[in-house]
């Protein structure tokens, strides 16, 4: 069998381009209906990663910004899981991107104003490849929540960003990670951007007591679904006809 | 008894802070050995070298200052450094880049190769192209368009990607005009999310 297109990318299950309720998306958002294609080999590869691409250290927030023999302020966790395709077949060797606010709900970044201060010794972002089953893990602090403009008073639920590739650019995906029983993500204009609840619960992250390391940090379990290929016992009309 | 299938993780915004994440040089921070994706087509590449500039436009007409953009796209030779991307590539060719738009100007650029033109579907060659993926704060869900050139009118009046457009007026969304600069060629390339000429995006 040999592997063809991905799947269909399933519109109503992804937030649409326009919700008003956020409203930085309403000049945002394209008005005329995106041209569906058909992939070509512009969409069905994509740029590929090595381990000479990034540093061990770097899948580590709590250490690859901190000042040697200190650590930053805030609960210790842990974040894992697979990255896994719809056809529930691991995606090894991609690339998986992250980044967040530190325990008091600040951004490192210049455009960052919040009264909550800068952690000297956390910078906020890491990355890592999945191993040869899609596994990755990162260590880092639990992010806090902050308010942000956009009802007068919204406060983004703790939150982790996501960014992963898996092998073809019509993959590309970035999405947010939240923590299980957040009383702020059933309030969130950006979560609910999102139309059906099941499609939400993918982001919750879950608490992972046999994954937590008694007395040091404490674990969550994430899995990240990237679109699946169709196989055919047909010919490839890729490039055939 | 059927396959059992998994649903795609949805998307969310990637938010006004995507600098720390994907470019944290620019968020105001020196943290990795090496920020990916500034180097799209490595020591020696084939092909004209070029450089892409542009804007991204929202709908009431302003620069859009909080953007990613991702570059994909093949060598000279038209192959995409990729295991199934028809082809060798040179050696520290990656085809892939990624910018970010100036916090003050919200202008973007990078210097790269012209493609050549790739196979398509169906054994129709598709006009030199570069592919584009558009994050910002406001955008769910990462938008994808691609960059035509003004200077290639016989492969783009036959690409099988610009002929799906209906709107011949529509098509002129996707091609960069050219200037030189300096003897270099660059090609001018806004993008307007939305309102009077709104970019055509692809649902790939």
């Amino acid at each position: 069998m040999k592997p063809a297109e991905f799947y269909a990318r399933d519109r109503r299950w992804h937030p649409p381009a326009l919700a008003r309720d956020y409203k930085t998306s309403v000049t945002r958002s394209p008005q005329y209906a995106a041209i569906s294609l058909q992939h070509s080999a512009s969409e069905l590869t994509g740029p590929v990663f090595g381990h000479n691409d990034i540093d061990a250290v770097d899948n580590d927030l709590l250490a690859n910004y901190a000042q040697p023999g200190e650590s930053p302020i805030g609960e210790r966790i842990i974040v894992h899981g697979r990255v896994l395709d719809e056809n529930a077949r691991p995606v090894p060797n991609t690339l998986v991107e992250i980044w967040q606010a530190n325990a008091g709900g600040r951004y490192r970044h210049k455009k960052d104003t919040y009264l909550a201060p800068i952690d000297p010794n956390f910078g906020g972002c890491g990355r890592t490849l999945t191993d040869e089953n899609g596994y990755y893990y990162f260590r880092t602090v639990k992010p806090g929540a902050y308010p942000w403009r956009n009802w007068v008073n919204d406060w983004r639920p703790a939150h982790i960003h996501v960014s992963v590739f898996g092998s073809g650019f019509a993959q590309r995906l970035i999405t947010q990670l939240y923590f299980e029983g957040d009383p702020l993500i059933a309030k969130c204009p950006i979560v609910a951007t999102i139309p059906d609840p099941q499609a939400i619960d993918m982001l919750i992250a879950r608490l992972d007591m046999n994954a937590t390391i008694p007395l040091d940090t404490i674990a969550y379990h994430f899995d990240i679904v990237l679109r699946g290929r169709r196989s055919t016992l047909f010919e490839n009309r890729l490039e055939g006809n | 008894m059927g396959m059992k299938y998994l649903k795609e993780t949805p998307s969310q915004t990637a938010g006004p802070y995507v600098h720390i994440g994907l470019a944290p040089g620019a968020a105001g921070f020196d943290i990795y050995r090496e920020e990916l994706g500034h180097d799209i087509a490595g020591p020696n590449p084939k092909g004209e070298r070029i450089r892409v500039e542009g804007l991204v436009i929202d709908g009431t007409g302003s620069p859009i200052k909080d953007v990613l953009l991702e570059a994909w796209q093949a060598n000279a030779d038209g192959h995409y450094a990729h295991p199934e991307g028809g082809g060798e590539v040179e050696e520290g060719f990656r085809g892939w880049g990624r910018v970010i738009t100036d916090f003050e100007t919200g202008e973007w650029g990078f210097d790269t190769v012209k493609p050549g033109r790739v196979m398509g579907r169906n054994g129709r060659l598709m006009a030199p192209h570069i592919n584009l993926w558009i994050v910002a704060r406001g955008i769910n869900l990462g938008l994808n368009t691609r960059m035509y050139f003004a200077d290639e009118d016989a492969a783009n009046a036959e690409d099988p990607v610009i002929n799906l457009i209906e709107w011949e007026r529509r098509r002129a969304t996707l091609i960069a005009r050219r200037e030189d600069r300096d003897g270099l060629p660059l090609y001018r390339f806004d993008i307007k999310v939305q309102g009077q000429d709104e970019t055509v995006f692809f649902d790939i």
